[in-house]
């Protein structure tokens, strides 16, 4: 583990992205996802919520500004794919949205917050193949944060952000929270 | 939430919301290609209908296997009950069979709660005896919400919303359960019966009692028909069928009195041309077909939500 077992020290309430930051960021996602996609030909961006869902109406709208296309864009809840389910105390569902035009076909983008264990990653794409077949999923995230437990990465990373796996990592975005922000802490929340 | 449901008393309004958002969400799984998830996979959901039901042991079996559940089904008729098997033995057969979760109906009032005591899985009430049946009142109050609250979505309750519920409250577990929980989330719930078919303590109930139905009507945004439980009279509560229906039957002239967002519900089985007209129960205001719908999803979140969250907890709650 190295240098990821313990906390950095003195970064405990660290702001590690600001609002402008987010802003570049999300506006190189959006021109890499239109690179990639060959111009946004058949894409669908899901957000997985909470904060995967506003992420991925800003990538919608930052593309809609480039190209001047109007990219479908919607919600998919994973809770009830979790392979967490029996460990933690039940809790309410996100919602599911899907664009009218579907999934079958499309290329997929799934847009979460913080990349982690990749589990939430896993069911997602669970969740994602009992709605339809898509062309292509790929995955796009706000923070990279390490420690991955299962054979996923990211095809488009805002910030790689190496931590310790005692400190926690909060994405706040202005929809949500009232002000955009990443912030790092030590076990428990931000000060 | 409590490890069990037993009575439509032991949610906090939270929970009742929590499980009515929870509904919500499922609900759109109808619309799906695949009407299914993962969520319960490898657990065992025993049903144990000691009295006869249709509905609700299709339901709740339809929630199960949706949730990919493993459903057991168990009837009274056929099995060693018919030799002479209690409800205790038959209840550690179950355990001693790795039950997460046992549906349980039966004829006597709180077979249930004593139950509850003898396994480590959930026990959800599907009815017992006269006493409660609180997924019916789940799927009703979720069936209200979304009828007449459509725009106010998740985490609001149903106040302010008058309710009637009309007829048979003596036998009806139905009515004792939809009092208590839609009284918890904040509706204004009315009885209107004879006085021979209201329970004896009906006035420790938290809602409002009336013998004459037609004037409880204009003021109903909700009328909710009882069956009358031939089954479970005992002695002559009203002089005549005909007597009864012509008082407190629901038939096309009192339907016009209601106000014009008004919904008909009835828990069914129905007896037509007793407590509710033909005409009423096939009418765009009638629920009822909705209310079976809504029976599914309602106890998809109630399994999900009781099983979802713990793997046989040390200390029951």
């Amino acid at each position: 583990m190295g240098a990821y077992g313990r906390p950095v020290a003195g970064r405990d309430g660290l702001a590690v992205l600001d609002a402008d930051e987010i802003r570049r960021a999300l506006t190189r996602i959006a021109h890499e996802i239109l690179e990639r996609t060959h111009g946004g030909d058949e894409l669908v961006l899901l957000g997985i919520p909470t904060r995967g869902v506003p992420l991925a109406r800003r990538l919608a709208a930052r593309i809609g500004e480039f190209e001047g296309l109007e990219v479908p864009c919607g919600s998919l809840d994973v809770t009830m794919h979790r392979d967490d389910l029996r460990l933690r105390p039940a809790r309410a569902l996100g919602r599911t949205d899907l664009p009218r035009s579907g999934v079958d076909g499309k290329t997929v983008v799934l847009v979460d917050d913080v990349l982690y264990s990749g589990r939430t990653v896993r069911a997602a794409l669970d969740a994602l193949t009992d709605l339809g077949r898509p062309r292509a999923v790929q995955l796009a995230v706000l923070v990279d944060r390490g420690h991955r437990e299962l054979p996923i990465r990211a095809d488009y990373v805002g910030k790689n952000l190496p931590t310790s796996q005692r400190e926690v990592v909060h994405v706040l975005l202005a929809e949500v929270d009232a002000r955009d922000t990443v912030m790092i802490s030590d076990e428990g929340g931000p000060s | 939430m409590k490890r069990h449901l037993i009575s439509a008393a032991d949610l906090s309004r939270g929970d009742a919301l929590l499980i009515l958002d929870t509904a919500e969400e499922l609900a759109s799984l109808a619309d799906r290609p695949i009407k299914k998830l993962p969520t319960l996979r490898g657990r065992t959901v025993v049903n144990l209908f000691f009295e006869d039901s249709t509905r609700t042991r299709i339901s709740f079996e339809a929630a199960a296997k949706r949730l990919s559940a493993d459903v057991i089904n168990f009837s009274a008729k056929g099995s060693s009950v018919a030799k002479g098997e209690s409800l205790k033995d038959t209840a550690l057969t179950l355990e001693a069979m790795g039950a997460d979760a046992v549906v349980i109906r039966h004829s006597a009032s709180g077979a249930a709660h004593r139950l509850a005591g003898w396994v480590r899985g959930s026990v959800v009430n599907a009815g017992d005896g006269t006493h409660e049946h609180p997924t019916q009142a789940l799927l009703d109050a979720f069936t209200i919400r979304r009828r007449l609250r459509a725009t106010a979505g998740r985490g609001s309750g149903l106040d302010g919303i008058r309710v009637t519920i009309v007829g048979d409250v003596l036998h009806s577990r139905v009515a004792r359960s939809n009092v208590l929980l839609l009284s918890i989330l904040g509706a204004e719930v009315t009885l209107a019966a004879p006085p021979t078919l209201l329970p004896l303590a009906v006035d420790t109930w938290p809602c409002a009692v009336s013998y004459d139905l037609d004037t409880e009507l204009p003021k109903s945004d909700v009328v909710m028909m009882l069956r009358v439980q031939q089954e479970r009279m005992t002695a002559a509560y009203f002089p005549s069928v005909r007597e009864y229906s012509r008082r407190y039957g629901l038939d096309a002239a009192r339907m016009a009195r209601l106000p014009d967002h008004a919904i008909v519900m009835h828990p069914g089985p129905m007896n037509r041309g007793v407590e509710i007209a033909a005409e009423v129960a096939d009418s765009a205001r009638s629920m009822i077909v909705e209310q079976v719908a809504n029976g599914v999803t309602t106890r998809m979140a109630v399994l999900c939500l009781l099983l979802g969250g713990t793997e046989f907890p040390a200390v029951a709650s």
